[in-house]
């Protein structure tokens, strides 16, 4: 930036203070006049105006153009939240050679005008607003952001589809990726689904050659069976530890040949097999699924003898030529530093047996969609065949849709995924058993390229619609037809009455959730939650992938319900998202550090252990504190306790804030 | 040509400051040497018609000590306000309200039922109370109204220097009969003392760990205190880092916290919400139950904090809710 | 005082709400275009943690009739426990504040996290009734003459001088 030139002949204050319409979204209910006027008799106002859109071109050009002439020294912009248009603002100061600092917004749109009825009162809330940032803005002094060179190497949270395409975009662009994988194998939910909607592409065969990519590319560090214990620094600048946890097979020697598995004391499946998600049981030594990424063996330790008891043949040991089990393998940490995270942390599925009336877990053939979806694979527990727990095939499917959705009971809101997979499990099982399918449904949600065509299609195969949602499935017949069956019992909202279908097998929809570590993975990363527990993007239009930690992105479900092409779409934009950061080489950090007057330290160290960053420390040989400004977040704790006011933060010192109350309640 | 005019008057005080003039010892003797002393009522036998006798700012400087709460050292400090050249603050009741301060916790009343009825030692059959007037057959007698709410001497009338402390300090009186004399001073408002605090100068400074942090507040009569570590490290609560230099570390050295009677240094508005501050982030908890147990400690913040400076705080006095009747002043 | 000047009785109330969490839940309250009253003014700090009680009695001298402070979350702070500092000074202060004879209701601490905008509307109604019904806070005014050791007042504005903001 280069000398601001400033004719200050007296020394005092010149404050420009610019009032937004936003259209009608300020001017609608405050009286932008009455505020420029009060504004011009402010102390030190020199300019008070207002503009239609102050953050467009001509509204920002307004405001270079009275800098440049020398007309104001300071810029007050009364219009949105500072944390909508600060940075635009910012940057046309710095555009007009003036420092961006000596800028202050007064928010007269979230905080006024779209909260207050009553017009004058909103008229009156923004002019004190505007008098506090007057008031503030004179002791505004010059700032510099520092410049922290960013590490290039970036770090993607679940191997999902979002984790795997974010990986492979940044992998393509040249960055190093570590791709962090709780389970023994990246493929997430897309991995268990038979076709994907609406186009009926097998999933396995769109998914994994992206999953062998990951497994090939020279730039992708993949640690599946890991999870991220801890993570430090800031934006540019993590260091993140990983945990992997002991898999007790070499990876590096292991080729998948099922030798192992196969030799396992064990000659069949003892535990529920999370892959089938509980439809099959696998040995305690197992590989998930033949395409699993990486191919390698994993030994449960809570089911393997020699692990549990240290007392088995190990037949697996003999039978692996490459030596590649080794039971002494111990939890490793692995530290990295990268400059970038994308959290693709993805979703559960609802647990459909917290709705009691429909049956789950009490009556067999019931089923949920994720169940059918690995029942409807050909490479499946059941091969691809659907068939009931007798075995046989059923003769009427009932799908239930909005399971753990659309209710306030469990969840709020739309999972948007339920109908169009419903649709697609109709096609399929029909496709396979030639059953009589009911859709029991509260509102068809079909929005999407294709979308309404596939639900069209069904409608023509003579897959039956019933608007409504269930109320109960039971085992309780009424009548002979019913013996033996399931009762489905809804009213059908169409013709007004409440009906009871007999159906073989019952397909529940569930919804989608937030996993239940939610919290502790969003401490982690130091993001926010909504209500339901989904990562809170930054805003929810303008930064849909940004989180409120600079340099934590989010792609896929873990932001909230999404089918496919949207998590790739998301994962892609968080991938280039995090480029942009890294590709800069720099990131520039804001100024609102702490700071210490020396002169007025006198050694009391009440700061050292109250800061969460070691930003603080103690200077032996002045005898009193000294913050390290690179290390400082700028949360102003340690200014608030320390006794001398010898700690102040830029931005916000004292004075600062004590004019601000000053102004702000001064006029009312 | 004559000598400067000083004057010495106190208000509500204890007596301690004038003891701390006496205090110079010796060096007493080149100040009266340097100095015409025309106004001591503690020592000197002048009256106030003396000093309303004399020209407006005829007095080099007035030392006042004692915060101010009756109409009779309301007037008496306008008058020699009018005499002065300059006023000085003297001992924390004239710069923060000290010790007397803390009858702004009560109002009028509640102290005179306190004294005049509920002391166990008071008997009081009568009921009598003073009176600001009586009918005595020689005429009308009258006493100064005393004020509901005690001030510090700068809420009354303009005042020029601070010399903080209770007592203040003997060197930095000289220190300030001498830049007085010489016209050496800082700019008009400033407290004439280091503008930095105690721990500065503190001898236990270079025993305090780097976690000052406190699963446990301690008073003092509650352990046996180390004579060389850090009192605040300790657990007491020692108010040196929120308190001015300039005493010497006199209590810390003779093994007691600092009660903070020199006030705050001059970044600081607030003397007891800035040490509540920092006092408070010390509690070594988050949790929200045993923070309210480590601080259930301090059993009277405002007497901890405020000790030398209710009057002073934002707050000046205890608040009475209009719901409540509560009058003001 | 009369249930008619109660009820023209428009309290001021000033607000600290974090940057992050509440701060956010407010602009949320905003485009969600959740009315609530008037009287509450937003102060944006950067954490609650930054809160210095002085702020607090600030606002009360100046004619403020409660404070609202919002923070995130306990374990939700951005600047991982800045919302404790805050909580360990909320609780010695209310006790002191209490001391003072400061009416509980005129001051509160609340937790609330980035997408609650509607905690920020139900709060902020709330606490402007509470304070309503307890009438303006007529703090005895300062002194006639202003505190020498008021530094606010003394306090000059940063002149930049030429070159320096560059």
């Amino acid at each position: 930036m280069s000398t601001v030139n400033i004719p200050s002949p007296n020394g005092q204050p010149k404050i420009g203070v610019y009032v937004c319409h936003c259209g009608i979204n300020i001017a609608g209910r405050v009286d932008v006049k009455e505020t420029v006027a009060f504004a011009k008799t402010l102390p030190n106002v020199t300019v008070a105006t207002e503009y239609k859109f102050m953050c467009s071109d001509p509204g920002q050009e307004m405001i270079q153009k009275d800098l440049r002439d020398g007309k104001i020294d300071r810029v007050v912009v009364a219009s949105c939240s500072p944390l909508m248009h600060e940075p635009t603002f910012r940057r046309a100061m710095i555009a007009a050679d003036a420092n961006p600092f000596l800028f202050q917004m007064a928010n007269i749109r979230e905080h006024v005008s779209w909260v207050t009825l009553d017009k004058n009162a909103a008229t009156e809330k923004a002019k004190a607003l505007i008098a506090a940032a007057v008031k503030r803005i004179v002791l505004h002094r010059p700032l510099e952001k520092t410049r922290v060179p960013v590490t290039s190497d970036v770090l993607v949270v679940g191997g999902g589809i979002a984790g795997i395409h974010a990986a492979l975009t940044l992998a393509e662009a040249g960055r190093k990726v570590y791709l962090v994988e709780k389970e023994p194998t990246i493929g997430g939910h897309m991995a268990k689904f038979d076709k994907t909607f609406p186009t009926l592409d097998c999933s396995a065969c769109i998914l994994t050659p992206k999953m062998s990519a990951v497994r090939a590319h020279p730039n992708i560090i993949l640690w599946t069976y890991s999870e991220v214990a801890e993570v430090e620094g800031f934006v540019g600048n993590f260091k993140v530890k990983v945990k992997r946890k002991p898999r007790y097979i070499k990876e590096d020697l292991c080729v998948g040949c099922y030798e192992c598995v196969e030799a396992c004391v064990f000659k069949k499946g003892i535990t529920k097999d999370e892959f089938n998600v509980g439809l099959s049981k696998r040995r305690p030594i197992y590989i998930p699924f033949p395409q699993a990424t990486p191919l390698v063996a994993v030994i449960d330790p809570e089911t393997c003898v020699q692990i549990k008891r240290n007392k088995c043949k190990k037949p697996c040991v003999d039978a692996c030529e490459r030596d590649a089990i080794d039971f002494d393998q111990k939890v490793e940490i692995k530290e990295i530093d990268v400059g970038a995270i994308i959290l693709a942390t993805g979703f559960k599925t609802f647990d459909a047996s917290r709705i009691s009336r429909y049956g789950y877990g009490k009556y067999p053939n019931i089923y949920t969609s994720l169940e059918v979806e690995r029942m409807v694979n050909a490479a499946g527990p059941t091969g691809g065949e659907v068939h009931l727990q007798n075995g046989e095939k059923p003769k009427t499917v009932g799908i239930v849709h909005c399971v753990g959705s659309r209710d306030s009971k469990t969840n709020a809101y739309c999972s948007r995924v339920c109908c169009m997979y419903s649709l697609k499990l109709a096609h399929l099982i029909k496709e396979r058993t030639e059953a009589e399918v009911y859709n029991f449904y509260i509102d068809m949600r079909t929005p999407g390229k294709g979308y309404e065509e596939f639900y069209e299609k069904l409608l023509k195969e003579n897959v039956h619609f019933i608007r409504g949602r269930v109320a109960e499935i039971s085992d309780w017949a009424t009548i002979p037809e019913e013996e033996g069956k399931l009762v489905i019992r809804a009213e059908d909202t169409l013709i007004g009455a409440v009906r009871r279908i007999p159906v073989d097998m019952v397909v529940l929809s569930v919804g989608m959730e937030p996993h239940e570590n939610v919290d502790e993975v969003r401490r982690l990363f130091n993001v926010s939650c909504s209500h339901e527990g989904w990562f809170l993007e930054r805003h929810p239009k303008l930064a849909p992938v940004s989180t409120f930690t600079d340099g934590v992105f989010l792609a896929g479900a873990c932001q909230g319900p999404k089918d496919i092409p949207d998590s790739v779409a998301q994962a892609g934009a968080a991938a280039a998202e995090a480029l942009a950061l890294i590709d800069r080489g720099y990131v520039e950090l804001e100024p609102n550090t702490a700071y210490l007057q020396e002169e007025f330290c006198s050694g009391c160290k009440t700061c050292l252990g109250l800061c969460p960053y070691g930003a603080i420390s103690f200077n032996d040989e002045k005898n009193i504190s000294s913050v390290n400004g690179a290390l400082c977040k700028g949360c102003g704790t340690c200014v608030a306790a320390c006794p001398s006011g010898a700690l102040q933060q830029n931005l916000f010192t004292d004075e600062q804030i004590l004019h601000e109350i000053e102004g702000v309640i001064s006029y009312v | 040509m004559s000598k400067p005019k000083v004057a010495f008057y106190w208000c509500a005080s204890c007596g301690g400051c004038e003891e701390a003039v006496v205090d110079l010892g010796p060096d007493i003797l080149k100040v009266v040497e340097a100095v015409d002393i025309v106004f001591w009522p503690v020592a000197l036998d002048f009256k106030r018609s003396d000093v309303e006798s004399m020209l407006d700012g005829e007095l080099t400087v007035s030392f006042i000590n004692g915060a101010v709460r009756s109409s009779e050292q309301h007037e008496m400090v306008e008058l020699l306000r009018r005499k002065s050249g300059l006023v000085v603050a003297f001992g924390s009741c004239a710069h923060t309200g000290g010790i007397p301060g803390l009858a702004n916790l009560f109002d009028r009343k509640a102290m005179f039922d306190e004294a005049y009825f509920n002391v166990p030692s008071v008997v009081n059959d009568e009921k009598t109370v003073p009176q600001e007037e009586y009918e005595a057959p020689e005429g009308t007698l009258t006493l100064p109204n005393l004020w509901n709410t005690v001030k510090t001497l700068d809420q009354v009338i303009p005042v020029d220097y601070y010399l903080p402390g209770c007592p203040p300090p003997v060197n930095l009186i000289a220190e300030a009969v001498s830049k007085i004399l010489k016209g050496e001073l800082p700019p008009r408002g400033a407290v004439l003392a280091p503008d930095i605090a105690l721990c500065d100068e503190c001898p236990r400074k270079e025993t305090k760990p780097e976690k000052m942090s406190q699963k446990q507040f301690k008073r003092p009569h509650e352990i046996m205190i180390d004579p060389e570590q850090c009192l605040l490290a300790q657990g007491l609560l020692c108010l040196g880092p929120i308190t001015r230099k300039g005493c010497g570390a006199a209590c810390t050295t003779a093994n007691m916290p600092c009660t903070g009677c020199m006030g705050p240094i001059s970044n600081v508005i607030d003397y007891g919400m800035k040490a509540l501050s920092a006092v408070a982030s010390l509690a070594d908890s988050n949790d929200e139950e045993e923070i309210e147990k480590i601080l259930s400690k301090i059993v009277d913040p405002v007497g901890t904090f405020y000790r030398y400076s209710l009057p002073a705080s934002l707050l000046h006095r205890y608040y009475q809710p209009a719901a409540q009747g509560g009058k003001q002043s | 005082m009369s249930d008619n000047d109660r009820k023209q009785f428009e309290p001021r109330i000033i607000a600290f709400f974090c940057n992050w969490c509440t701060y956010t839940a407010a602009d949320l309250a905003g485009t969600a275009r959740m009315a609530y009253s008037p009287n509450v003014r937003v102060i944006r700090i950067m954490c609650s943690g930054r809160l210095d009680p002085q702020f607090i009695l600030k606002a009360f001298r100046e004619g403020a009739d409660g404070v609202l402070i919002g923070g995130c979350h306990p374990g939700d702070c951005h600047y991982q426990e800045g919302n404790y500092k805050a909580l360990r000074r909320f609780t010695l202060l209310k006790r002191f504040l209490n001391m003072m004879g400061i009416e509980k209701e005129r001051i509160r601490l609340e937790w609330i996290a980035a997408s609650e905008g509607d905690k920020v509307q139900k709060v902020i109604n709330e606490m402007t009734e509470q304070v309503r019904k307890l009438g303006p806070l007529k703090l005895e005014p300062a002194s006639q003459l202003q505190p020498q050791n008021d530094r606010v007042s003394r306090v000059e504005p940063v002149t930049i001088a030429e070159g320096e903001a560059s």
